[in-house]
């Protein structure tokens, strides 16, 4: 009972992130019709300005290690904490909370550079030119990211107050060796809550229910004298906000390096695809779907069971619903 | 694009693959005083240049995208080793039983991703290439050694060397009756191997089969109306493109005996789209010439660093050196992937036709020029 709640918790966290990325993916598709091989480089770029942000609050001075008396040491203290003591201590450690704020216009503004600077010009391009070319720009990015940052991990820790685990186990009344990482059910809760955002923003605005239209009927809503681009451009940007969101908030979790894009990239295309492509419920159930069948895959009984599940289980289900379902699960014709 | 079948185009042929062999087999000359004129990279042109034009035959002529090729090429390596493992340490069977293994693979996974088209079709292709990588990294270790990668020992069996008295002494190397194939005589043996896929490649270019498969690749739904099925001809091409590359990946082996895991991954496939697209798709040589440029430029620019930079840009003023340097320093070296995308991308934005289209636009330029002049 344990592993089994456990097991679907882990699943539900990877299928946030899946989902997140999956979205954006289906959010361009579905406005601009183009297929976004860059969209795991976005990710990239967010968790990239959490590490930023933490390297540009620990700028540190040289400062005399008092502690030490028989000889000169020196140790690296951060300016902020000199500064203002503890609150400079304290903001430090809020470092990935504070980059959420950051990130949302940076990613933004990167977005919308790209929509209008590469993306607009291939609306009328076939989908392998599509995919060739934000394929390119994916190795641009990632290389430049590795080119500033170096090919390592950097480790980008949560806020203090939650790095422990949570007791949920007791909480739920059931053993008390149900634990599980405090960020995790974070992230876990920010996932969907920015799903939800973006469905009530597509749902309950005017300017959502016009780009739905535009979704559905791109000519008859510009022949209703809206300016359908302008807001297709604008959903590109919020389609990388969600995927530099995510980025960001999976920082804790999983150390990022610069090719964390493209491994992301690659289970999120296979997400959209299974979802049906351009539908953004499907989207968010495949991400969820797949990434709670992943985590039971790598359970050790079913491990035993059949060898390797865990590696394949992913492409195997896409395979399989590709074949079976030709437009996903809940793709229309 | 579009030829036609007429006696003048055999002759043509007959002209293009006589220059071509010539031209394939003068490498080492030729390329030496650019630099290139060693065994290895002569070697890795002749290797990717297989892997490209096999390629080509699948995208290039019916633009199908696909994003497995990598599985095929890993298979014909892992099949090659294992034949030196098991049977000899010649070349020849390794090379075919590669070939035969990869096509069967091939067969396999296109049979089913073929069922789809678009980008549906690439996002098959990638997940069974990315099954076979995970697999092969995983469960399938007894056949692949993981990440160790799978190589060849001095006490493997080899049946067939037994049999005839041939003893394997130190660390065994791939040879066909007695020659050794590694340096110039490995270059030879790939060389050759490239001009016969070459020939087979024009072969189906020119071939009733070949305009089929450029027929669905501009019409598919006409195609089908005037009574062709089109599913037997993508998947034979398929198999073939997929058998190119279990060639190329046996070669690799050859070479080297050695084979790893990490040649089935994803982005692997992507280097070999990329050649193809540079070079220029659906033309004979734009596949060669990308998997060139791109690997000639790969060992070039990745042997550059700081200091041999300070010594390219000396003629300049010092400031202008420093700010040259700094800004020339990300592209080279490590950074050489970053130039290779932004040169990706500018093909891919502006010659969509690669290299072979900017060849023709600007013979067209001075061809014009040349018949207003003499009016």
């Amino acid at each position: 009972m344990d592993t089994i709640l456990l097991q679907l918790l882990n699943g539900l966290d990877k299928g946030g992130a899946y989902a997140l990325i999956a979205l954006g993916l289906t959010l361009v598709f579905g406005t601009l019709g183009v297929v976004n091989f860059a969209h795991g480089a976005l990710f990239m770029l967010g968790a990239f300005i959490a590490v930023s942000v933490q390297k540009l609050l620990t700028i540190s001075a040289k400062v005399r290690d008092e502690s030490i008396t028989f000889f000169e040491a020196y140790k690296e203290t951060p300016y902020l904490e000199l500064w203002w003591g503890d609150t400079g201590t304290m903001i430090i450690d809020m470092a990935v909370p504070i980059s959420i704020i950051v990130a949302i216009p940076i990613m933004l503004l990167i977005g919308l550079i790209m929509e209008r600077g590469l993306i607009r010009h291939f609306y009328k391009r076939d989908h392998a030119d599509q995919i060739l070319v934000t394929f390119g720009l994916a190795i641009v990015l990632q290389e430049i990211v590795k080119a500033l940052y170096g090919a390592n991990p950097i480790p980008t820790p949560a806020p203090d107050i939650v790095s422990g685990s949570a007791q949920i186990g007791t909480f739920l009344g059931l053993s008390e060796n149900l634990v599980y990482p405090w960020w995790r059910l974070i992230y876990l809760g920010f996932s969907l809550s920015i799903i939800a955002a973006v469905f009530a923003f597509l749902h309950m605005t005017t300017f959502g229910m016009v780009v739905r239209a535009g979704m559905h009927n791109r000519e008859m809503v510009g022949l209703l004298g809206i300016n359908i681009e302008k807001r297709f451009t604008i959903i590109f940007g919020l389609a990388a906000v969600v995927a530099g969101l995510a980025g960001v908030m999976y920082t804790p979790i999983l150390p990022p390096d610069y090719h964390i894009g493209m491994d992301f990239l690659v289970l999120s295309f296979v997400v959209v695809v299974v979802g049906g492509m351009g539908s953004l419920g499907g989207a968010v159930a495949a991400g969820f779907l797949l990434g709670i069948l992943q985590s039971f895959a790598s359970m050790n009984e079913i491990k035993s069971l059949i060898p390797g599940i865990d590696q394949i289980i992913i492409y195997l289900v896409a395979v399989v619903i590709l074949l079976v379902r030709p437009r996903g699960l809940m793709g229309k014709d | 694009m579009y030829t036609s079948i007429d006696p003048s185009t055999t002759k043509k042929d007959t002209m293009l693959l006589t220059a071509f062999t010539l031209v394939v087999l003068t490498m080492p000359l030729w390329l030496a005083p650019l630099g290139a004129g060693y065994p290895d990279l002569l070697q890795k042109f002749a290797i990717f240049g297989i892997f490209a034009v096999g390629y080509n035959i699948l995208f290039g002529l019916t633009g199908y995208l696909s994003f497995g090729h990598a599985a095929f090429l890993g298979v014909g390596s892992y099949t090659a080793v294992w034949t030196f493992k098991l049977l000899s340490m010649n070349a020849i069977p390794a090379v075919i039983l590669a070939m035969i293994f990869a096509g069967i693979f091939a067969a396999v996974i296109g049979f089913f991703s073929l069922r789809r088209t678009g980008i549906y079709f690439s996002i098959l292709t990638l997940a069974f290439a990315q099954m076979s990588y995970n697999m092969a990294y995983s469960v399938l270790t007894p056949i692949t050694n993981g990440e160790t990668g799978l190589r060849v020992l001095q006490e493997d069996p080899r049946v067939l060397d037994k049999l005839f008295g041939v003893e394997a002494q130190g660390s065994p190397v791939s040879s066909i009756f007695g020659i050794q194939m590694s340096g110039y005589s490995g270059f030879y043996f790939c060389a050759v191997m490239l001009i016969i896929g070459f020939y087979i490649s024009l072969k189906i270019f020119r071939s009733p089969f070949g305009m089929k498969l450029q027929a669905i690749k501009s019409n598919q739904t006409r195609m089908e109306y005037t009574g062709y099925n089109p599913k037997p001809y993508l998947l034979t091409a398929f198999v073939i493109s997929g058998m190119y590359a279990g060639l190329a990946g046996s070669l690799m082996a050859v070479t080297d005996p050695l084979a790893g895991a990490e040649r089935m991954q994803w982005t692997a496939s992507g280097e070999v789209i990329l050649m193809t697209i540079l070079g220029g798709v659906g033309t004979l040589f734009g596949p060669l010439l990308g998997a060139g440029i791109i690997k000639y430029f790969e060992n070039i620019f990745s042997a550059f660093n700081e200091a041999s930079l300070h010594e390219v840009f000396a003629f300049l003023p010092d400031w202008l050196e420093n700010i040259v340097v700094t800004l020339t320093h990300p592209f080279v070296g490590e950074g050489w992937h970053l130039t290779l995308g932004v040169l990706f991308m500018l093909v891919i934005i502006f010659l969509p036709g690669g290299i072979m289209e900017g060849g023709r636009r600007i013979q067209a330029k001075f061809s014009k020029k040349a018949a207003t002049a003499k009016e």
